[in-house]
């Protein structure tokens, strides 16, 4: 029999040897909460993944700064740009920051020494971002449907909407992991911000791409960012069903990113 | 179980680069003891823990922890580890990252408990980076011991601790050898080695220079020690003292004797005053006193700074 710990009191606690890992489901849930209540916690990474994007959201769609044309309204075109942005922030800039400071700290070495695999880790990082990206998705759909969005969109759109926000999360999250396992934690803080801010004006989020020079708006649609939010935008506001050029971008993306991030990622 | 010791380390060479971190070191630990890794700055410490924690691989030789390869994921959940700093985010909660590491084992110490056994019940909600040094050290010793393991590897568990701090962990170290867990330790406190410890290994510039149980390396080489005025004539000492005796002044007005086998006796005491009488010097602070680990130690390791 193995002799439980008891509760009542310091002098109670036994260390008699009874290792064991708990089942893989259970660590990867206890680690999830564990990442997905830090998130929560911190200020800037809530500014980052939630606030400006739903600032964005409602300051843009109702006020005429940026001068969309392309025939659809404001907050069609907006809807989808802070999709993407939202996605960029969790997966990208949120996480490589989380995870170059896990690093720094140690964290990363620490718990490699728990009965939690490393495949069990990065099963919770995505985890994490998934719902942090559930969360955001439903503030934005809210924040939309509130100040008028009416999407146009096919019912194809139940699945190309979900399968682009995957690629782009995997996508991303290969570059972030890719960053943050192997360069200071500090240069991954300043690069990371720098490439959101970038692709927040590059990356067809808040300002059309349209009106960039032709072949400037073809490379910045090769990119993540304006791969996912020309897809979102086609799909949402023209009704295409299957935006294939962006699907495939994404997709290229998430694999090499994928592979240079399980090529360079260092844990301490 | 099988009945393999919690270490064996048999000719193990690392190197950084141009450095040799550990130069061809062996050494085996004992289930159910304590084992004490002991040595100055840089001597190779550190590194011969993290490569039987698995972090760090062997350029020669082999390691064997609970008779298995280090770090697969049979063996974790068997290991406890204690880094020497870091580990643990900053802006999380003591209770919350012991509460964490507890969810990843099947029969976990409850962590209230565990807690208020390393004295920081009072600091549950406090971040990490808001306790001070001995209280994040006694938030990462309880992480190490959470989920029940058969072994332990603590890295200088008590640096940066008070005195309360160090017997608290001093005793639950004892609680854990008393338990039937395997502990290996390093440190640079001759004291912790000399009070914990059942197997003293005394390592330098990555190679072992000497080990025991500490009775063993101190020996039963009893001394006689006083002070009186510098400069005695140590020589016409040493004549009235038993062949092969050894008496220095170091430092000056400070005295040690020694004999060979090690035993003071009354006749070499009646010796020592009879001479120190004869010239009228008053032996001060007279007392006979067995070497301490830290003589040993700095007779091995020598005394210069180490960086």
């Amino acid at each position: 029999m193995i002799p439980e710990a008891a509760g009542a009191g310091p002098a109670l606690v036994s260390f008699a040897p009874a290792p064991g890992a708990a089942p893989l489901s259970r660590m990867i849930a206890a680690q999830t909460a564990a990442e997905t209540r830090n998130l929560l916690r911190n200020g800037e990474q809530l500014l980052l993944t939630l606030i400006i994007p739903l600032l964005l959201l409602s300051m843009l769609s109702l006020e005429p700064i940026v001068n969309f044309g392309g025939g659809i309204s404001r907050i069609d075109f907006m809807v989808p740009g802070v999709m993407a942005l939202a996605v960029m922030s969790t997966a990208f800039t949120s996480q490589a920051i989380a995870t170059g400071f896990e690093r720094r700290y140690g964290v990363l070495k620490r718990l490699g020494a728990t009965p939690l695999s490393r495949g069990g880790l990065i099963t919770a990082k995505t985890v994490t971002v998934i719902t942090v990206e559930l969360l955001q998705a439903v503030l934005i759909l809210a924040v939309g449907l509130i100040i008028g969005w009416r999407p146009d969109a096919s019912v194809a759109a139940v699945i190309t909407v979900p399968l682009l926000i995957l690629l782009g999360t995997a996508a991303f999250s290969g570059l972030a992991l890719a960053m943050a396992g192997s360069i200071r934690a500090e240069a991954t803080l300043a690069a990371a911000n720098l490439v959101w801010f970038v692709l927040l004006g590059t990356g067809g989020v808040v300002f059309p791409l349209t009106k960039f020079p032709s072949g400037a708006r073809h490379f910045f649609e090769l990119l993540p960012t304006g791969a996912l939010s020309t897809g979102l935008r086609s799909v949402l506001a023209h009704g295409v069903a299957f935006p294939v050029g962006n699907t495939v971008t994404l997709l290229v993306w998430a694999v090499a990113a994928i592979a240079v991030a399980a090529r360079v990622f260092r844990w301490e | 179980m099988s009945s393999a010791p919690a270490v064996e380390i048999s000719g193990l060479v690392k190197r950084y680069g141009p450095a040799t971190a550990v130069d061809g070191l062996t050494l085996s630990a004992a289930r159910g003891a304590v084992t004490a890794i002991l040595g100055p700055n840089g001597a190779g410490k550190t590194t011969t823990i993290e490569i039987c924690e698995g972090y760090r691989h062997p350029d020669q030789g082999t390691v064997r922890v609970l008779g298995m390869r280090p770090g697969t994921s049979e063996l974790r959940p068997r290991v406890g580890v204690m880094l020497q700093s870091g580990g643990i985010p900053p802006s999380v909660p003591a209770a919350d990252f012991l509460t964490l590491l507890s969810r990843f084992h099947a029969h976990p110490v409850d962590p209230a408990a565990l807690l208020e056994l390393v004295g920081l019940s009072g600091s549950a909600r406090t971040p990490y980076k808001r306790l001070s040094g001995g209280q994040q050290q006694r938030l990462s010793l309880a992480a190490a011991v959470i989920g029940r393991p058969e072994l332990v590897f603590l890295d200088e568990p008590t640096a940066g601790m008070d005195p309360q701090a160090r017997h608290a962990t001093w005793e639950l170290i004892t609680g854990l050898r008393g338990a039937g867990v395997s502990v290996i330790l390093t440190t640079h406190f001759m004291d912790e080695a000399e009070r914990l410890a059942d197997h003293v290994a005394i390592i330098d510039n990555g190679r072992m220079v000497a080990e025991g149980t500490p009775a063993e390396l101190t020996g039963s080489a009893g001394q006689l020690r006083f002070r009186a005025e510098p400069g005695l004539d140590i020589e016409g000492l040493l004549a009235a003292l038993p062949p092969g005796s050894m008496a220095k002044e170091s430092p000056a007005g400070h005295y040690v004797i020694e004999v060979v086998g090690g035993v003071v006796d009354p006749t070499l005491l009646a010796t020592v005053t009879a001479w120190c009488a004869e010239r009228g010097v008053l032996a001060n602070s007279l007392r006979i006193e067995s070497r301490t680990l830290e003589d040993v130690f700095l007779e091995l390791t020598g005394r210069e700074l180490r960086g």
